[in-house]
């Protein structure tokens, strides 16, 4: 059957979804989904992330649907019309749900693991306005240690319940799920269990923001900084095939891999995730595609790099000095002392110092 | 003139909760007459002759939706009775089932029948606990009596029926989320399609109704399609049982010919009996929190300055720019001393509490206008307070994965509408507003 999405047709198999078929056709056309999981069963309609306009049912029933529809769960029918990226409402709703998303989601990317791989990072940057409306208090949360390895910072989650479905699905005891309701909802165990079977690590690679964190890794480094591999191993228990994210020799990390759409390939145990940290321990393959277009490619992977066009279209629209709208009348940096300057920021020596040098002979002349 | 009397004929007289007085008075007839009659596509078709619509909010006709229900060999079908009624200002199912239940059994029995059911439920609200025991009781007496169970009157036709308390959530009132929870999970609206009519109940195709809906198939088996649907007006055929509350002189549950003027059925003694002495109509929710409110002047005349009537088109007319929904039918009438932007702060409290918080604009949203309401109702408001709730309930209305969200949008994006200079009073006089009692006067006329 065919369906139109963006103007682009193309043929797709019966039960096939709209968003899948946007996927086909590209990462132009393709919604954003950070509830939706190919492959968890039953993920998907939760977070309207996804939601596009019907403007043509099928070719039997031409008439528009009336409601805009989450496409990850919206089966495709033939001649059927969408439009996602063209369409104002679709783009103004996205604003609108990120702003929702983000309301109780604390801006701590500088602090948090999930930086540069968060799925809320670059749907906010796409879709998201600069400022929010919110001025009340943020819902927070206490940490929740969930075993050995893993920590959950419920103050992040957006309840995308793929975490939830991982563990009813390919676990094989589920301790974990959905507690309260409304904006008190909290994923958690029962009375704070410990999360202890084999494939519970899973659970992390699936969080589309940093919700749940792998403890052998939290603040060991910025993602970008790492250096993906693949590599496999013989496992008696999962696929063996990882990614190890390295920090010069060391592995400081092992994930899942994943696809373009950052969604695990193959789901992997615990052993090869927390345990196996040594080089010695895999078989390496060689280096990660990154695909998608992410902090995690960017200036690392010339032939992959992807360079998004609505960043172009940012930056040339909203680029501007930075000291043009700056009020530089409270700036007193003649006042520091120069032993000061070397106290603050000894790793950076000499060169440190003459940049704020210049920033201060800078406001001097000013 | 005597007012056709569906559901309440027989409510007024002593002990019609028990089987024998019930029987006496014309009981169990309607199940005598179906399944010894008729078949279960027969008793469909009068369902469908006689226009009733879905009497929980949603107004669907119901034939059509027993018409759905998917029908394959081998496979279950269960018929479910949505008796969650939670929605503030709607409490008539709750004093049917209370009064008397064996017409809900009754129902519940010719419908299974119809519908091919041989396990049906009955899903009260947690809190009713005294509604379940009225009904379990009922339920024994019905099938001692041969009317529940195997072969029933011999026909062959077997019928369990089961009562299940809900946890107490209304988003349980929601058709999947009962589901859900009649399945023992949590209560969360499911994605659709598929409707449950397909995928239902354990996954089998299931036809969820109201309490009231139900109660009306043994009037409609007994009388027939048509008589019912030439009670009326249009395609709101039948009775509606209305539970009027608020400033009222005669607050209560009232069934009422669909086509009634709203203006008789505030003012006239046989009624509610007007507006409490020395006061005067100010606003109304006419079917339940979840509807846009009214002022007074609209609630009486539509846009062409006809008398509205008590049916879902009439109530309905003009759209939400002047007009609101029959809804549920809770009917909660407010006079000059009701300040609107604390009634809709209250409203806002409730559904941000029972928002089940899986889709992020009903989980974020509700919570945050309640915020914002919060603030304007207690002075620390700000004039671009009222345009941040219109643009937010707009970004929740129809974006979410049931109907809550636009339950909880309709309402304060309908009280901005016809009473922004109240909302605006409360920001501009916060010392004013906030003193205990304290109402906007300055606006429309009150009737």
């Amino acid at each position: 059957m065919k369906v139109t999405i963006d103007n682009i047709t193309i043929e797709v198999e019966p039960g096939t979804t709209i968003l899948q078929a946007a996927r086909k056709i590209g990462p132009e056309v393709a919604p954003p989904a950070m509830c939706y999981y190919e492959p968890l069963k039953a993920s998907g309609g939760k977070c309207r992330a996804c939601l596009v306009k019907v403007t043509a049912g099928s070719e039997k029933d031409p008439r528009p649907m009336p409601k805009l529809v989450p496409s990850c769960i919206t089966q495709v029918q033939d001649g059927m019309i969408v439009e996602n990226t063209i369409n104002e409402q679709v783009l103004e709703t996205r604003k609108g749900i990120v702003e929702f998303l983000l309301l109780n989601h604390p801006l701590d990317c500088p602090i948090c693991d999930q930086a540069g791989e968060c799925h809320l990072q670059d749907f906010s940057f796409q879709h998201g306005v600069q400022q929010t409306r919110y001025e009340e208090e943020r819902r927070t949360f206490e940490k929740q240690d969930l075993g050995p390895n893993i920590q959950l910072h419920m103050t992040r989650c957006i309840l995308c319940y793929r975490c939830v479905f991982t563990a009813d699905q390919i676990t094989g005891k589920r301790v974990h799920g959905v507690l309260n309701r409304g904006d008190h909802a909290e994923i958690s165990t029962y009375i704070e269990k410990a999360i202890d079977n084999d494939f519970s690590g899973n659970v992390i690679d699936v969080c589309p923001v940093g919700a749940l964190t792998d403890k052998t890794y939290r603040f060991k480094n910025r993602v970008w900084f790492t250096k993906p591999v693949d590599a496999h191993c013989d496992c008696e228990k999962c696929s063996g095939k990882v990614t190890l994210w390295y920090r010069g020799d060391e592995v400081i990390r092992v994930t899942a891999r994943k696809n373009q759409w950052g969604e695990v390939l193959d789901f992997i145990c615990n052993t090869c995730r927390f345990e196996r940290k040594n080089t010695a321990d895999w078989t390496i393959e060689g280096p990660t595609k990154v695909a998608r277009h992410s902090v995690i490619s960017a200036n690392k992977y010339g032939a992959n790099k992807i360079v998004p066009e609505f960043a172009r279209r940012l930056a040339a629209s909203q680029y501007k000095d930075v000291h043009e709208e700056r009020d530089t009348s409270q700036l007193d940096i003649k006042q520091l002392p120069e032993e000061r300057f070397k106290a603050l920021i000894p790793p950076a020596g000499e060169s440190a110092v003459a940049g704020i040098r210049s920033i201060q002979n800078w406001a001097e002349d000013k | 003139m005597s007012l056709p009397k569906i559901l309440t004929a027989h409510t007024h007289l002593p002990g019609i909760e028990t089987f024998d007085v019930y029987r006496k008075n014309g009981g169990y007839t309607a199940v005598e007459k179906a399944i010894q009659t008729m078949t279960p596509d027969e008793v469909v078709e009068e369902v469908k002759k006689s226009g009733v619509r879905g009497r929980g909010g949603a107004g669907f006709p119901m034939g059509m939706k027993w018409s759905f229900l998917a029908k394959p060999e081998g496979v279950p079908r269960y018929l479910v009775c949505n008796a969650d009624e939670s929605e503030p200002g709607t409490f008539k199912d709750h004093w049917l089932m209370k009064t008397i239940p064996h017409l809900l059994i009754e129902g519940m029995i010719v419908s299974s029948y119809a519908l091919g059911a041989n396990a049906s439920y009955i899903y009260v609200r947690g809190e009713l606990m005294y509604v379940v025991r009225i009904l379990e009781k009922a339920i024994a007496e019905a099938k001692a009596a041969g009317f529940l169970g195997k072969n029933i009157l011999g026909s062959g036709y077997d019928l369990e029926l089961y009562v299940q308390p809900g946890g107490g959530a209304y988003i349980c009132g929601e058709e999947t989320a009962l589901l859900e929870s009649l399945e023992g999970k949590r209560g969360n609206p499911r994605n659709k399609p598929p409707f449950p009519a397909v995928k239902g109940l354990y996954q089998c195709p299931t036809v969820v109704n109201n309490v009231e809906s139900i109660s009306t198939t043994s009037w409609i088996v007994n009388n027939g399609g048509d008589a019912y649907a030439a009670i009326g007006i249009g395609r709101s055929t039948g009775t509606k049982l209305i539970s009027a509350s608020g400033h009222l002189k005669k607050p209560g549950v009232y069934e009422i010919p669909l086509g009634l003027p709203v203006q008789e059925f505030i003012y006239s003694d046989e009624w509610c009996g007007g507006i409490r002495d020395g006061h005067h109509l100010k606003a109304v929710v006419a079917g339940g929190s979840s509807v846009p409110i009214l002022p007074a002047a609209m609630l009486l005349k539509t846009a062409n300055g006809e008398d509205r009537l008590m049916s879902y088109e009439s109530l309905a007319d003009g759209g939400f720019a002047t007009g609101t929904m029959m809804g549920s039918g809770g009917f909660i009438a407010m006079d000059e001393t009701t300040c609107i932007v604390r009634n809709t702060w209250n409203f806002s409290r409730f559904y941000h509490h029972e928002s089940c918080g899986q889709c992020s604009p009903c989980r974020e949203g509700t919570g945050w206008m309640e915020k914002v309401l919060h603030r304007i109702e207690h002075g620390h408001g700000s004039m671009h307070d009222i345009d941040l709730l219109v643009d937010v309930a707009k970004k929740i209305e129809g974006n979410t994965i049931c109907p809550l969200g636009d339950a909880a949008a309709w309402p304060i994006a309908s009280a901005i509408r016809h009473f922004r200079d109240e909302f605006e009073w409360h920001i501009t006089n916060p010392q004013e507003a906030t003193r205990p009692g304290a109402v906007f006067k300055g606006h429309m006329e009150l009737v």
